[in-house]
C-alpha cells in the first residue's frame, strides 16, 4: 500500500484523540489510583449513617483504607447494614471499631475504623461487632439546650 | 375575521407539516446511510480522508478554544470558591465542567460550524453541478462514496476532539489555578482526581460526544444532500446545518443529562 501525508494525519489525531482520553482517565479520573488494589468486605451495622454515601472513604488514623461498597437497611433490626471494600494490604483485628465521623463541619461523611486489641485478624466476610453512630446535629443542640434550661431551672 | 385567520393558520400548519415531513425524510436518509455504509469500512481511506478535513483541520480551533475555556473556568472558579476558603478545589470545578458538560458540548457546537458547514457546503455544491447525478449515472452510488465517508469521518472525529477539548481545558485550569494563582499542585490534582469519576463522569461525557458527533454528521449530510440546487439553496442549507446542530446539540445535551444524573447515591 502507498502511504500519503493523510495516512500520518489520521494516525496521529487519532492518537492525540486517545492520549487526551487517557490523560482525562488517568490525572483527571480515578482509574489510576484505585482500580489496581485488591479489597476484601467487611460487614458493619450502624444505628444511623447520616450522609454517608457509596464509595465514600474509610479511613484509619486518618489514612484512606477502604471504600464503601454497598449499604441497606436492615428490614430485621431496624438498623443501616454498610458493607465495606477494605484495601487487602490492611489487617485490622475483630474488635476494631468502626464509627461514622464527618471530616470538618461541613466536610464530607466517612466510615473511622480504630483498631483494638485482638489478636485475629478480620476476614472477608466478617462484621464488625462496635460501632458508633453518626452524631446528630440537630439532637445535639436539642440536649444541650435542655441541659441548660434545666440548669436555669434548677438556681431559681 | 375568519378570512384572515386563514392565511397565518394555514402557513403554521404548512409549516408543522413541512417540520414532520422533513424529519422522516431525514430518518430514512440516516438509515440509507446506514445501509450503504460497507464501501466506507471496506474503503477506510475515504473516511481517513475526510477525518482529515473535518476532524484534523478543526484540531486548532478545538485546542485553542479548549485551553481559553479551562483559564476562563480557573479564574471564574477562584474568584467564587476565594470566598469559602476553597480554593484548592478549583481542580474539581474546572475538571467537573468541562468532562461532564462542556467538553462534548462546546467541542460539538465548534465541530458543527467548523465541519458540520462545510460537509454541506461541499455536498451542496457537488449537488448543485450535478456531481452527484453524473456518479449515480457511472453506476457509483453517492451514498457509498460521497455521503456515508463524510459520516463516519463526522462520528469518528467528534468524540476525539471532545477528549482534547476537555484535557485542554484542564491544562488552562491548572495553568491558571496552579502557575498563575498559586494553589497546591498536589492539592489541585489530588482533589480532582476524588472527584471526577471515570465511568460515571469521563465515559459518560464520551458518550455524550459520540451523540453529538452522529446528530451533528447526520444533519451536515441530510441538509447537503437536500440542498435546492442553487446557491441561494446551498447557501440556506449551511445556514441550517448550523442552527440546527446547534439546537439538537443542546436539546440532546438536556435529555442525556437527565438521564446519566442519578443525583447522590
Amino acid at each position: 500500500m502507498e502511504r500519503t501525508t493523510i495516512d500520518l494525519w489520521f494516525g496521529a489525531f487519532v492518537a492525540a484523540g486517545f492520549a487526551a482520553l487517557l490523560v482525562l482517565a488517568l490525572k483527571v479520573g480515578n482509574l489510576g489510583a484505585e482500580r489496581a488494589t485488591q479489597t476484601y468486605n467487611v460487614e458493619v451495622r450502624f444505628d444511623n449513617i447520616g450522609g454517608l454515601k457509596v464509595r465514600g472513604p474509610v479511613r484509619s488514623a486518618g489514612v484512606l483504607v477502604g471504600r464503601v461498597q454497598e449499604m441497606h437497611f436492615d428490614n430485621e433490626r431496624f438498623q443501616a447494614s454498610v458493607t465495606l471494600a477494605l484495601d487487602k494490604r490492611y489487617q485490622f483485628p475483630k474488635d476494631t471499631t468502626a464509627s461514622i465521623l464527618t471530616s470538618g463541619l461541613l466536610g464530607e461523611t466517612y466510615v473511622g475504623l480504630e483498631a483494638g486489641g485482638d489478636n485475629k485478624m478480620l476476614a472477608a466476610g466478617d462484621r464488625i461487632q462496635i460501632s458508633q453512630s453518626a452524631v446528630v446535629l440537630e439532637k445535639l443542640i436539642s440536649q444541650l439546650l435542655f441541659s441548660k434550661a434545666q440548669e436555669d431551672g434548677g438556681k431559681k | 375575521m375568519l378570512d384572515r385567520l386563514r392565511r397565518p393558520l394555514a402557513r403554521l400548519g404548512h409549516n408543522v407539516i413541512e417540520g414532520v415531513w422533513r424529519i422522516g425524510v431525514m430518518a430514512r436518509f440516516f438509515g440509507l446511510v446506514l445501509a450503504s455504509s460497507g464501501t466506507s469500512f471496506q474503503r477506510f481511506r475515504l473516511v481517513m480522508r475526510e477525518v482529515y478535513f473535518s476532524g484534523v483541520l478543526s484540531l486548532i480551533i478545538i485546542v485553542v478554544s479548549g485551553l481559553f475555556v479551562g483559564m476562563v473556568l480557573g479564574l471564574q472558579g477562584y474568584e467564587t470558591l476565594q470566598k469559602y476558603g476553597a480554593t484548592e478545589s478549583i481542580g474539581v470545578v474546572v475538571a467537573l465542567s468541562l468532562v461532564r458538560e462542556l467538553g462534548p458540548v462546546v467541542a460539538g457546537l465548534l465541530f458543527a460550524s467548523r465541519a458540520g458547514s462545510a460537509i454541506t457546503a461541499e455536498i451542496g455544491l457537488m449537488k448543485t453541478t450535478e456531481q452527484l447525478t453524473a456518479m449515480d449515472m457511472m453506476a457509483v452510488s453517492p451514498m457509498a462514496r460521497v455521503i456515508a465517508p463524510r459520516f463516519w469521518a463526522g462520528v469518528i472525529s467528534m468524540p476525539l476532539l471532545a477528549a482534547l477539548f476537555s484535557a485542554m481545558g484542564v491544562f488552562g485550569g491548572y495553568l491558571v489555578g496552579v502557575v498563575l494563582i498559586g494553589v497546591d499542585n498536589g492539592a489541585f490534582w489530588s482533589q480532582m482526581q476524588a472527584a471526577v469519576d471515570f465511568r460515571y463522569d469521563v465515559l459518560n461525557g464520551v458518550v455524550k460526544s459520540v451523540v453529538f458527533g452522529i446528530a451533528v454528521a447526520v444533519i451536515a449530510t441530510f441538509e447537503g444532500y437536500d440542498a435546492p440546487p442553487t446557491a441561494e439553496g446551498v447557501s440556506r442549507a449551511t445556514t441550517r446545518t448550523v442552527v440546527t446542530s446547534a439546537l439538537v446539540i443542546l436539546a440532546l445535551d438536556l435529555m442525556l443529562t437527565a438521564v446519566m444524573l442519578r443525583g447522590e447515591d
